[in-house]
């Protein structure tokens, strides 16, 4: 396998935007993309496309070579990948395989999603059908209600606090003030993050990750190659894609996601460090209870202690690990598809210097860390500076 | 059987919106397997052991057993 690289970024802002449709957010992300990298549409080899749920959400299905044809890519493959809330993650680990292989050397690779044109109920339905709908979603649940009940068992495990998991709320709306880009860029308070409407207990609507629309686009070609493109490539030190169980109920220890824990082993294995090592990390706190749990099952924390690593501020952008310096799903927004290639920019970012006021000291390697369902899939990667 | 974990769901799916609020719990029963299915009447927490009341389409509808 050859190195590669991240040649180009791109990114719409994440929010609820009532007259922009799924394509023209895929398609602005991707020319940004394109700009920045200074690629042509016509040296693209391959287009490999992030998508949830388009066709549910808008009606809309055979979305790559839809928004290929936007961004002025004509003949190449062109595929969409689904993988849940990790389908961006999903669609740049298979294109970074096959560069990495050989078989292409540029290739666009875009996320987007369109959910805000649906209403609550309707959304958390569509999202919904990420679990398993014959069995715990038949008998009522839903994504917030599957992490309540991660949230209420490492609780009960490991003495995790109601506070440390508004402590992630509160650090995430914090750093998402100040992104440019993120849907909320509100600050909130910890008697805020604990009184907020309930959700399903012990979440409320601060525990979790917000609806939203949304694009972003990374372009990747060989690293031997990318001083051709750009004079700041960042080198895709590992990522390793993989799943799991696919329902909570079938899972010996919900604590835990042995996905993460597994695709960790691997990233980690093949950048050669470990997560002593990581700078910073972009996070899947799609629910607070799950950037805790993602903490430990990455090494960042011991087993039980995501929590109080939290509490004790170790995740600030400050601390000795920051996370979600970019809001995380928690402020920046979660348009799902489009969740996994947006960490990849936001920590790419970081590792060019050009993250502004989000700029961490140390950024010269960085983790991305993409989940899927209730931990049925999982993608991490590491990127540093080339 | 036993609960390993549960949840109160506020903010309900489509197909369920007039049910909520209501408590959905993963049980583990006595072999050891675990389902998730409703929670009747009281509710319940984590060790505390419920009975099986009743299947509704396919889902188990547990209640606190008696102690």
């Amino acid at each position: 396998m050859r190195p590669v690289a991240v040649i180009g970024l791109g990114k719409t802002p994440f929010g609820a935007f009532p007259d922009r449709d799924l394509r023209s957010l895929a398609v602005e992300a991707g020319r940004k993309c394109l700009e920045n990298g200074h690629v042509r549409a016509s040296q693209v080899e391959a287009f490999y496309l992030g998508n949830f749920a388009g066709p549910a959400f808008v009606g809309q299905n055979h979305l790559a070579p839809y928004i290929g044809q936007g961004l002025g890519l004509e003949g190449i493959p062109a595929t969409r990948f689904e993988a849940a809330c990790a389908s961006g993650g999903a669609a740049f680990f298979h294109a970074w395989a096959a560069v990495a292989a050989g078989i292409y050397d540029v290739v666009l690779v875009a996320g987007v999603e369109k959910m805000t044109s649906q209403a609550t109920p309707r959304v958390a339905e569509i999202l919904a059908s990420a679990g398993d709908v014959s069995g715990e979603m038949k008998a009522g649940a839903t994504f917030p209600a599957l992490f309540a009940m991660i949230a209420r068992r490492h609780m009960h495990d490991f003495g995790t606090r109601r506070e440390d998991l508004a402590a992630v709320a509160v650090k995430n709306h914090a750093n998402g003030a100040r992104n440019p880009y993120a849907h909320m860029r509100k600050i909130i308070t910890l008697e805020q993050a604990l009184a907020g409407k309930p959700v399903a207990d012990p979440l409320t609507v601060y525990d979790c990750s917000l609806v939203s629309d949304g694009a972003a686009a990374v372009l990747l070609a060989p690293l031997e190659r990318a001083a051709e493109f750009t004079a700041r490539p960042v080198r895709i030190a590992a990522v390793a894609q993989t799943s799991d169980r696919f329902a909570l109920d079938e899972k010996e220890d919900i604590t835990t996601f042995p996905a993460v824990k597994r695709a960790a082993e691997q990233a980690y294995k093949m950048a050669g460090v470990g997560p002593r090592e990581i700078e910073f990390a972009e996070l899947h706190d799609c629910f607070t209870i799950a950037e805790i749990v993602a903490l430990e099952d990455l090494g960042f924390a011991p087993r039980g202690q995501g929590g109080r690593y939290t509490s004790e501020g170790c995740t600030l952008p400050t601390g000795p690990l920051p996370v979600n310096a970019s809001g995380g799903l928690k402020a920046k927004g979660h348009p799902v598809g489009a969740t996994g290639v947006g960490q990849i920019c936001d920590v790419a970012l970081q590792i060019r210097g050009e993250a502004g006021e989000m700029q961490l000291p140390r950024h010269e390697l960085g983790l991305a860390e993409n989940l899927g369902g209730s931990g049925a899939s999982a993608v991490v990667t590491i990127l540093r500076a080339a | 059987m036993k609960v390993y974990t549960e949840t109160v769901v506020h903010s309900a799916p489509a197909a369920y919106v007039n049910e909520a609020p209501y408590q959905i719990a993963i049980v583990t029963r006595d072999d050891g397997s675990r389902v998730t299915g409703r929670i009747l009447g009281d509710r319940v927490s984590i060790d505390e052991k419920v009975e099986l009341a009743e299947t509704r389409n396919g889902v188990p509808y547990f209640r606190k057993a008696d102690q």
